[in-house]
């Protein structure tokens, strides 16, 4: 089950989903619509859908730990300028700030702990709030670098 | 060779089994799983495999993708077999150059390439 409503556009639309990972592709393709509404450019697309992926992913398994009872909120504002969106889920939280260097020579051939190193290379900005239950993180549109503004 | 619901097209040359993926997103948690089950089950039949992941149709991976290739890294290198990858577009190589698994990985430009390079 879930809800996406679409209030006014300068508003944060808000779509919550149960913690099963067939629903994650419902965030996913309203989040997509909006963007390419927006005419975000391909690079910028292919980021936002990475660091998405990676925040529902986290928030699903690490977050809710795939617990049905559990929601995940996704509220999200993409405007021509930036996509601004937040992942909240309703786990223990955890603290970002202790999650290792997952680039260190000794890290490498270990297979997980990437998503969040991802989400940070790839958005103009990330935060995590709330001790780690909610993710914070805006990427500019793509089109500012040619008019040499910022968002 | 290749069944109608895999994820995955297989082919042989010059005893290099070459794998295409036949998702353009590499991303869910489901598929990724299905996707690396299908990949162990050819590396334990075929011990000393020498195989080659083409990522031609790949538009879009995630780091739970990435995890899968460095476990099937480590299998192929336990039954004595090697790995390379080939054909990734230069948004996706850039992937792999931010979380530096170019270093871990043996990654060529081409199919042709990598096929000999074995």
């Amino acid at each position: 089950m879930s809800e996406t409503n679409r209030p006014s556009q300068a508003q944060f639309r808000v779509c919550v989903i149960r913690s099963e990972a067939k629903l994650v592709f419902v965030p996913k393709r309203a989040i997509l619509k909006e963007l390419e509404h927006h005419h975000f450019r391909t690079e910028a697309m292919f980021a936002i859908k990475l660091a998405l992926e990676e925040a529902l992913c986290n928030a699903l398994k690490h977050g809710n730990r795939f617990d049905p009872a559990k929601k995940i909120t996704i509220r999200y504002q993409v405007t021509d300028e930036k996509a601004t969106i937040i992942v909240r889920d309703e786990g223990v939280g955890f603290e970002p700030e202790k999650v290792p260097d997952c680039t260190a020579e000794e890290r490498l051939p270990i297979p997980n702990g990437r998503g969040i190193m991802l989400m940070k290379a790839y958005m103009d900005e990330v935060q995590y709030r709330d001790r780690g239950r909610e993710v914070y993180f805006v990427k500019c549109c793509g089109r500012c670098d040619d008019t040499k503004q910022t968002c | 060779m290749s069944d109608e619901r895999s994820h995955l097209r297989h082919r042989k040359t010059n005893g290099v089994s070459i794998v295409e993926f036949s998702d353009r997103k590499i991303l869910e948690e489901i598929s990724i799983a299905e996707i690396g089950e299908e990949l162990q089950s050819m590396v334990v039949s075929s011990p000393g495999i020498n195989l080659l992941l083409s990522f031609k149709n790949v538009e879009h991976l995630s780091s739970a993708a990435l995890g899968m290739l460095i476990t099937l890294n480590k299998n192929v290198g336990e039954k004595s077999g090697k790995l390379r990858l080939s054909d990734i577009t230069p948004q996706i190589y850039e992937v792999f150059k931010i979380t530096r698994l170019n270093k871990l990985f043996q990654i060529l430009d081409t199919t042709e390439q990598a096929i000999s390079s074995f």
